[in-house]
């Protein structure tokens, strides 16, 4: 995970579900255009907020020892726009986990009300792809995202809470 | 929990539906997942998860799709086809799909033929109702 696109975690259940906060700003340049008088939160970034929560999910279930990537987007329907100033809390729970991959379930809402649901599947890439060879480091949980799980009292990779 | 063929096919269905995106008229037994349905590597593990919920079964990825690690070994696979081994191996680990069209012709790229809906059916009759 190279940029980070959640703010903060709101619950954290090992292995089962997790809740994640988005603010969205003004300040976020791209909504400058998405639209010009009419900003909005693209929906493929509430995918990616969807994909960072229940990834980390993922991740943290198998102690950071996977690397985890979005493989498929079996879900997304929209049914609100989300605009600069609200808060989107992010819910994803875990349908399935194998050894290979994981399937989660999530809802985006914002004031009480469903903005988005959003399924995905997960593949645990050194488990998969019939042999191909990835890089040792765990390229997709580095420390970028240390910051966001130490700010919210969630385990990171080989991190000591206190 | 024992259930009748055709109410597994149905739950198939629904599994394949939901997991591929295609038409119910599209899933008849027949239909092979890769080539008629469009399925790839990542929709076998979705497939796997979905008939584990459908049908209360766990299900181990290799024992349904074993194919794939036949593939990997030179022993079963020679100048692109399997080799008498490999048939043998396939019709052991396989009992659930019809080899008998693609025993003519072993060719590996047609391995994903006998990825069908029937023996979808046929894999989890054998499951609960034995």
């Amino acid at each position: 995970m190279r940029w980070i696109w959640i703010d903060k975690f709101t619950e954290f259940n090992s292995g089962k579900n997790a809740v994640a906060i988005k603010n969205i700003t003004m300040a976020e340049e791209h909504i400058h255009d998405h639209f010009p008088g009419f900003p909005i939160m693209p929906e493929c970034l509430m995918i990616e907020a969807m994909a960072q929560t229940a990834g980390i999910l993922v991740g943290q279930a198998r102690d950071y020892k996977e690397k985890v990537i979005l493989a498929k987007i079996n879900k997304a329907v929209f049914f609100r726009y989300a605009k600069p100033g609200d808060t989107l809390e992010i819910h994803a729970k875990i349908n399935s986990i194998a050894d290979e991959a994981a399937s989660t379930k999530g809802k985006i809402v914002c004031d009480g009300k469903t903005v988005a649901e959003i399924d995905l599947m997960f593949s645990h890439i050194d488990q998969n792809l019939a042999g191909a060879e990835f890089p040792e480091e765990n390229f997709v949980f580095t420390e970028l995202f240390s910051v966001v799980l130490r700010n919210s009292g969630v385990p990171g990779p080989n991190m000591e809470l206190n | 929990m024992a259930m009748s063929r055709e109410q597994i096919l149905k739950e198939i269905q629904e599994v394949l539906i939901d997991a591929l995106g295609v038409d119910d008229d599209e899933v008849t037994p027949e239909a092979t997942l890769m080539g008629d349905l469009g399925a790839e590597s990542i929709d076998f593990l979705d497939i796997v998860f979905r008939m584990e919920k459908s049908f209360d079964l766990k299900i181990p990825r290799e024992e349904l799709f074993p194919a794939e690690a036949l593939m990997g070994s030179e022993e079963y696979v020679k100048d692109g086809k399997l080799t008498e081994k490999g048939l043998q191996e396939l019709r052991d680990k396989m009992p659930h799909s019809d080899i008998s069209r693609f025993e003519a012709d072993p060719d590996v790229n047609k391995i994903g033929d006998l990825f069908t809906v029937d023996a979808l059916v046929n894999f989890v009759d054998a499951r609960l109702n034995k």
